[in-house]
């Protein structure tokens, strides 16, 4: 059954249409470059547009999930196709679809090499991440969550640079290993709601139902908070499971980098807002001084290292850990404008390090290297690109007027709220982020234009401009005017906090029982039987 | 003892009947068929194999016990009959060109094969341990020949002999358990056997627990388990290609389907008294299995330690003991069945004459020379993983869900570990599929049998994990005996 106001499956067939353009692609022959090339590009726009049908179908003053699609899939365990969106699922959504089609025009020259299973690749990348953004059932999610790690292997290690096969597998190791603990508490939540003296007494996969459970805070909360922390805070990722990202950001091709950036580093960050604030809001209560020093360290750490680095992808690639510490930092203040102040910034930060990591590979295409040391006076050569380029820094800095100060704002009131020390060190962040940023625009863009490499340096052309230009609206358009986005969120947001200040007031009142009070361990063996002779499993 | 003529329902055992007929006359009809044409053979053997498996249509739904409580007929014999007919045909399906460029294409080998899946095909029906003992030998006998069959390769020929002696002395441990326990009981049935143990206290009784112990050793013999794997690398490497597939994937789950009848039938335990000393052998199994998986080069070995770290995760579902435990060994052994015969099958396709073509390097540069079949690979290397939408992802769910149930956190979480562990190799593949270039001389060797083979275990492998509801329904109404 659909639920919305087009009568069909919408929300089904833009997750599916790029992997259908996949499957088109693949049927192609490979001499045929432009019309593959055309393809890719097409569908991705289609989808796109698609997507845009999503706002103008939502209505925002509702906190329910949208656009849903119910289907039976595999009842015998009770898993069903789910699929809806709420606000924050929406902005995510647009951000995907658009930075997509954006990452698929940048390659056009970029990738010479296997065209056909590039464009492959990058379309079924595209499902995957989208599928995760709209699954409302535990299954459906985590296949989507791990079918994206395929392509993004494929896509580091066919395409890439410098150590591909290494960050390659590093990437697909370190997130495989992480979601692969999240896959256990997945499994170990599905078992808690079926049993009846804690869940539903149902053996349901639904992510909807699962987030109304109110888990004993030991062992459960406890435990299970770690076990999905695991897969998103690799994800994410947060100081100490970093080391992959400057690994694969250095080594994918620029438009995996924009990807990567752009998106999938937000499914870890969505994670946490999806599935622990609401299913173990004590936990989280408890753990905010874990996660917010992890958040605070990254922030800092990714900072220092930035400006340590020589190469310019690298320097970006710290640059995320840094911007990916003030989202965690936001969420896990728990409140209000920090979630708020995260979300938005999760897609700040695609966009803006998505125009950077843009930035960097059309230089890099024209100069094959990215060394630093290599440029200098490049503004006089490329005023254009210069110009791009300093919109892009500033919106990553957080300047007021572009949409990195709005997120970081919101994050470092909800810090403030929360904890005035956090968002005393938090600011510490911003002063080196507007260091590094400066610093690298200063090296690359002024000074002398003295190496006669790059004196032959072209100022950008048509197609890079048409795609830099629509992120470089959005920076504006969220920097001056970021309401709409907002007000998509309020009601999603409200409703986690909501669920947050209940999970407080357990925790304080120690009103969630320990499990040592809900039953002995000769009580868990009874319910083991019980749920064996369950008879949902023997129909 | 009962002197009367027993009560024999012949029907309960058709599908051997034929199967078994059939194979005699191939035998006969081997000397008859010249050198060239020994293919139709096999196209025989596979009529014999959809002949056998058509005439499981009558039996469904009914449950037989026959031949004095010697074997019964039930949803869970059928499950495994029909699993190994699929696995026996599709082994079939890949052996024919490759027997031709082995030059062993002797009718003898399509023989042995359905003699060895009868001897399979009896295993699950096995309620006797006469029954049980007997099936497993006429499977294992069939197997020793076949193991050997390169007899001009003194690899295959060294095989041969581990596997006979590693084969032989498990064949004499189970005897000696058998004997245990009859000796103990009084009886080789095994529901008198349960009916006799339910009143006894296992740990009490030193000849149970000799039985118990040597039962297991031999199981572990036979299903490759730490510490009594050590055949199986040499063996499935020395192996004709095709017999290292049959092995993995059809020896492995007959045996599993043997051991369920006896340990949870027979012993009737559950899973509070005996686990420590599965867990201890499930961890060590897949442990040891990828971590030797890792540092291969050989195609045939990587796979055969990764075969035996699969073994570790299937004793998962036997140490939770509950009916999503042995749902899930159901589950993941025809997954696994499908996507090691598919892995198996592309080690195949690389083998020409004069080149073997089962080293990892020989896989450099198969994308662009043949993107389906790398493509197919990647498939079966995420299966064998665990990542979805495939088989292998839904059959270690239910291990998992499995052990979870059961309280086994520990467990599930060194599962996943080794899950992790088990991407490095898989991909090491993929890698040199993907990212190195083709040598010159790379060709595959196609048949008719092959593309089916590799069409065939992929799309199953795909939609399995897509739509597993059938798979899963079977399963769970299948072990419904062990409740």
């Amino acid at each position: 059954m659909e639920t919305n106001v087009y009568g069909f499956p919408l929300l089904s067939l833009i997750a599916y249409l790029p992997l259908l353009g996949a499957i088109a692609i693949l049927f192609m022959k490979n001499v045929e470059k432009k019309v593959i090339m055309q393809s890719a590009f097409g569908v991705s726009i289609v989808t796109m547009l698609f997507s845009f049908l999503l706002i103008l179908g939502f209505d925002s003053t509702k906190s329910d999930m949208q656009f849903m699609e119910t289907r039976e899939w595999i009842p015998s365990i009770g898993v069903n196709y789910v699929v809806g969106i709420d606000g924050i699922s929406l902005l995510l959504i647009i951000l995907t679809t658009t930075i997509s089609a954006i990452a698929i025009v940048s390659s056009f020259t970029a990738i010479q090499d296997r065209i056909k299973e590039y464009y492959v690749t990058i379309l079924l990348l595209e499902t995957g991440m989208l599928g995760v953004f709209i699954s409302l059932d535990f299954f459906l999610f985590y296949i989507f969550w791990e079918v994206m790690l395929v392509p993004m292997y494929f896509m580091i290690g066919i395409w890439g640079g410098g150590r591909r096969l290494y960050s390659a597998i590093k990437f697909f190791l370190y997130t495989l290993f992480g979601s692969l603990f999240m896959l256990l508490g997945i499994l170990a939540v599905y078992f808690l709601n079926a049993d009846p003296a804690i869940g539903t007494g149902q053996y349901t996969f639904s992510i909807l139902a699962l987030q109304k459970m109110n888990l004993p805070m030991h062992p459960y909360q406890y435990w299970l908070f770690l076990a999905f922390f695991l897969g998103f805070a690799i994800k994410v990722p947060m100081f100490p499971f970093h080391t992959w990202l400057p690994d694969a950001h250095t080594d994918a091709p620029t438009a995996g980098s924009v990807i990567l950036a752009g998106v999938m580093l937000k499914m870890g960050t969505y994670g946490f807002v999806r599935f622990c604030l609401p299913m173990f809001p004590a936990a989280s209560h408890y753990f905010v001084p874990l996660m917010a020093g992890l958040a605070l360290v990254g922030i800092v750490y990714g900072a220092l290292v930035a400006l340590a680095q020589r190469d310019v992808k690298r320097l970006v690639a710290y640059s995320s850990v840094s911007h990916l510490g003030f989202v965690m930092l936001g969420i896990f203040a728990l409140n209000t404008h920090g979630i708020t102040g995260s979300i938005l910034q999760m897609v700040n930060h695609g966009i803006s390090t998505g125009a950077l990591f843009l930035i960097v590979g059309m230089i890099y295409e024209r100069r094959h290297t990215r060394l630093i040391a290599d440029f200098g006076g490049l503004s006089t050569r490329m005023p254009i690109f210069a110009a791009f380029f300093a919109v892009s820094m500033f919106s990553s800095m957080g300047l007021p007027g572009l949409n990195g100060f709005v997120g970081e704002f919101l994050i470092l009131v909800g810090a403030f709220e929360y904890n005035k020390i956090y968002a005393g060190i938090a600011v510490i962040g911003v002063i080196l982020g507007a260091a590094y940023m400066l610093w690298l625009f200063q090296r690359m863009m002024f000074g002398p234009l003295d190496n006669p490499e790059n004196q032959k340096l072209k100022d950008m052309n048509r197609r890079e401009i048409a795609y830099m230009a629509p992120l470089v609206v959005l920076m504006f358009w969220i920097g001056l005017f970021p309401k709409p986005f907002i007000r998509v969120l309020e009601p999603a947001v409200a409703k986690i906090v909501q669920r947050l200040s209940v999970g407080k007031l357990a925790l304080e009142q120690g009103s969630i029982p320990s499990v040592e009070e809900v039953k002995s361990e000769s009580e868990r063996t009874k319910l083991a039987a019980r749920l064996d002779g369950d008879t949902k499993l023997e129909e | 003892m009962e002197a009367s003529v027993p009560d024999i329902q012949l029907i309960a055992i058709l599908p051997e009947i034929i199967l078994a007929f059939l194979a005699c006359a191939l035998f006969a009809a081997d000397s008859f068929v010249p050198k060239a044409h020994k293919r139709q053979l096999g196209y025989y053997a596979i009529g014999a194999l959809v002949l056998s498996g058509l005439s499981t249509i009558p039996l469904w739904g009914r449950e037989i016990s026959t031949f004095s409580g010697m074997v019964s007929l039930d949803y869970y014999a059928l499950f495994f009959k029909l699993v190994f007919l699929t696995i026996s045909t599709i082994i079939i399906l890949i052996s024919s060109r490759y027997i031709e460029i082995e030059r062993i294409n002797l009718g003898e080998y399509y023989g042995l094969i359905l003699f060895a899946t009868v001897g399979m095909m009896f295993m699950p029906m096995a309620t006797d341990l006469l029954s049980f003992y007997l099936s497993l030998e006429l499977m294992s006998m069939s197997f020793y020949v076949l193991v050997a069959f390169m007899r001009k390769d003194p690899k295959s020929v060294e095989a041969g002999i581990k596997y006979f002696l590693a084969g032989v002395f498990a064949s004499g441990v189970i005897l000696y358990g058998i004997a245990f326990l009859y000796g103990a009981s009084g009886t080789t049935n095994l529901n008198a056997i349960a009916t006799f143990i339910a009143t006894q206290e296992i740990g009490k009784s030193p000849s149970l627990m000799m039985s118990f112990v040597l039962l297991v050793t031999g199981f572990g013999f036979k299903i490759a388990a730490v510490p009594f794997h050590m055949w199986a690398p040499d063996v499935y490497e020395g192996s004709p290609t095709p017999i290292t597939a049959f092995l993995s994937a059809g020896s492995k789950a007959a045996a599993f389907s043997v051991m369920l009848r006896v340990l949870i039938n027979g012993f009737g335990l559950t899973s509070g008294s005996w686990w420590p000393i599965l867990w201890i052998v499930a961890v060590l199994t897949m442990t040891l299995g990828n971590l030797v998986a890792m540092v291969q080069t050989s195609m045939k070995r990587l796979l055969a330690y990764s075969s035996i770290a699969h073994a570790g995760y299937i004793l998962m579902g036997l140490i939770a003991a509950t009916q999503l435990g042995f749902a899930a060994i159901l589950i993941y052994l025809v997954g696994y069945a499908f996507m090691t015969l598919g892995a198996f099958t592309l080690v195949i396709l690389l083998c020409r004459t004069n080149h073997r073509g089962d080293q990892i390097s020989d896989f450099r540069g198969l994308a662009r020379i043949h993107p389906f079949v790398a493509g197919t690979f990647i498939l079966f290397a995420l299966s064998l993983i665990g990542i979805p939408p495939t088989a292998g992802f839904v059959g270690k769910l239910f291990l998992f869900n499995a052990a979870i149930q059961g309280g086994f956190y520990w467990l599930s979480i060194i599962g996943v570990l080794n899950s992790a562990i088990s991407l490095y190799y898989y991909f090491k593949v993929v890698k040199v599929m993907y990212m190195e270039e083709p040598p010159d001389d790379l060709r595959l060797s196609f048949s008719p049998g092959m593309k089916i083979a590799v069409g065939v275990t992929a799309f199953i492998t795909l939609f399995l994990g897509l739509y597993p509801e059938p798979l899963i329904k079977a399963a769970l109404t299948s072990v419904k005996i062990f409740l």
